[in-house]
């Protein structure tokens, strides 16, 4: 269903140091680093999967997902997903998945969230029953009824974040990127957030790919957990694999561990 | 290729959302009316200072300027290079393409619906009182119907096209925010805005410079459709102005298509 091999991105990032006596010699003489986000990255994920994807701050884990769902060419490396490559047949593609970004809104910012939920059904073209289904099914889960009149900057973070998340799934997509989707939100919010994704991915077989830096949230969502640190794959196994690394420390502790081990 | 009407219903839906939108910015379009109103007396009550001293010497009818003018104001919002929307600039900049890419949309035909829309909605909103107006005024001021009605539906082909030739050009203003990361191009508009006969229609130019700006795109998107109005042009110069438009039209689609393929392959998403 996905499949990628050794896809590879590098981006190019302007240097300088800070002061007018930089500014002013870069003006002439720009300096460039080449930041290899991604090197040789692989892996398979099959229908109804739920995988974390987890790694420090800047691992690479926002570049993958953005490359999964067409939004970046990576540089080499193949990457199919239900047949497709993303970046290739984007709009096609696109049309098949939902993305959640928790650190933007992909509400429309002035308006009742009903509203952009109507313009989201007809960008996806979604036929009215399933729209209709869809709709009435998420609001009950995550309990919208109250806030789907409300304009979508008066809400809450975390109101707000279970709309983004029906949002993305009105279209009934087979596949679900969450990128950081508990990012900020409060306790009762995050068991809300991720109850409704195991019941998403139990009932619709939903694939879900998600990254986040909350190790509760992994360990309460993923049946398997991808872990990536400086651009490469360093664990691809189950929550219990890493578990068993960790005897009597705590998850956070885990990681950190392991992360000074792979060096990253 | 499937689907190709079913297609447009998103960009449809778009457009009508954009337009609702617009609509809701009825202080704004209150002050646009009044500042467009002083602006179109002051224009014409300068060029009458000048026709009454020497009348001959002008390029243009005193009535075809008025109307001009009249027109030009009361669609100013449709026309004006400067009344770009920065909506798909901002999305650029601070990283939200990434929610537009994830959409199963053309971007390019999207914003270019949107910045239709806007337009038009702007527009629609300023238009009427405007028109009215200038129709109720006394003869050397007020506005006239055009002559005969083939007049007017070239009129309404060619504002179409400038309306298309002035949005495509919008888009490559936006495309170049790829590769600026910045939002306005002030002295590119004004240059834009002088060309397209915004401060003194094209007729006035000196003649080298009349003769070249007549055929940028920049008289594509506002001179033409208000000459046809007026008068100024007619018959074949009429079908070779609008020929010029769709040429423009076609040229800045294919050129913006071409631009926004070749960014959307090396975007990188501003802010993670």
């Amino acid at each position: 269903m996905i499949e990628l091999k050794n896809i590879t991105k590098t981006f190019r990032v302007a240097r300088r140091s800070a002061g007018i006596k930089e500014a002013f010699r870069s003006f002439f003489r720009r300096e460039y680093e080449y930041i290899r986000a991604l090197k040789n990255i692989s892996f398979k994920i099959g229908g109804g999967e739920m995988v974390g994807y987890i790694g420090p701050n800047g691992a690479g884990k926002s570049s993958t997902i953005k490359i999964m769902s067409g939004i970046l060419n990576p540089d080499s490396g193949e990457c199919i997903i239900n047949g497709r490559i993303p970046w290739k047949d984007r709009i096609n593609h696109v049309g098949e998945i939902g993305v959640v970004f928790g650190q933007r809104s992909q509400l429309w910012w002035d308006v009742p969230v009903a509203d952009s939920f109507e313009l989201l059904k007809d960008i996806y073209r979604t036929p009215k029953d399933t729209y209709k289904n869809n709709l009435e099914e998420l609001s009950e889960i995550l309990d919208l009824s109250q806030i789907i009149r409300t304009p979508a900057r008066q809400l809450s973070l975390g109101q707000r974040m279970r709309c983004e998340l029906a949002a993305s799934l009105l279209h009934s997509p087979k596949i679900l990127f969450l990128d950081e989707p508990t990012i900020g939100l409060d306790a009762v919010s995050k068991l809300a957030v991720r109850n409704f994704i195991r019941k998403i991915n139990r009932e619709k077989n939903t694939t879900v790919i998600l990254t986040t830096h909350d190790m509760q949230d992994i360990e309460a969502i993923a049946d398997r957990i991808l872990l990536i640190g400086k651009g490469e794959i360093l664990l691809d196994g189950s929550f219990s694999d890493l578990k068993h690394r960790s005897k009597n420390k705590n998850i956070d502790e885990t990681i950190a561990e392991m992360y000074r081990e792979f060096k990253i | 290729m499937k689907n190709i009407s079913y297609n447009y219903i998103s960009y449809a839906t778009l457009f009508k959302i954009r337009f609702i939108a617009g609509l809701q910015y009825r202080a704004a379009a209150w002050a646009g009316i009044a500042t467009q109103f002083a602006w179109g007396f002051m224009e014409i009550l300068a060029f009458a200072a000048f026709y009454r001293a020497s009348p001959d010497v002008f390029p243009m009818e005193f009535s075809h300027l008025v109307s001009y003018i009249w027109i030009q104001q009361a669609f100013l919002a449709l026309f004006a290079p400067w009344g770009s929307d920065v909506n798909a600039a901002e999305t650029i900049i601070n990283g939200n393409i990434a929610y537009e890419m994830s959409r199963p949309l053309s971007i390019y035909n999207r914003w270019f619906f949107e910045k239709a829309a806007i337009r038009v909605s702007r527009t629609a909103l300023r238009c009427l009182p405007i028109l009215i107006v200038a129709f109720i005024l006394p003869e050397p001021f007020g506005m006239t119907l055009p002559s005969d009605p083939f007049v007017f539906l070239s009129f309404i082909l060619s504002a179409v096209l400038g309306l298309c030739v002035v949005t495509s050009y919008s888009m490559l203003d936006s495309i170049s925010v790829f590769y600026t990361m910045n939002r306005y191009n002030a002295i590119l508009v004004i240059f834009a805005d002088f060309l397209a006969g915004g401060y003194i229609p094209l007729p006035f130019f000196p003649e080298p410079l009349r003769k070249i700006a007549e055929l940028l795109p920049f008289a594509a998107m506002q001179n033409t459709p208000l000459r046809i109005y007026s008068g100024n042009i007619s018959g074949n110069d009429t079908v070779y102005a609008i020929c010029l438009q769709l040429f423009w039209f076609i040229i800045m689609l294919v050129t913006g298509k071409i631009l926004m393929r070749n960014s959307l392959k090396r975007v990188l998403i501003q802010g993670g």
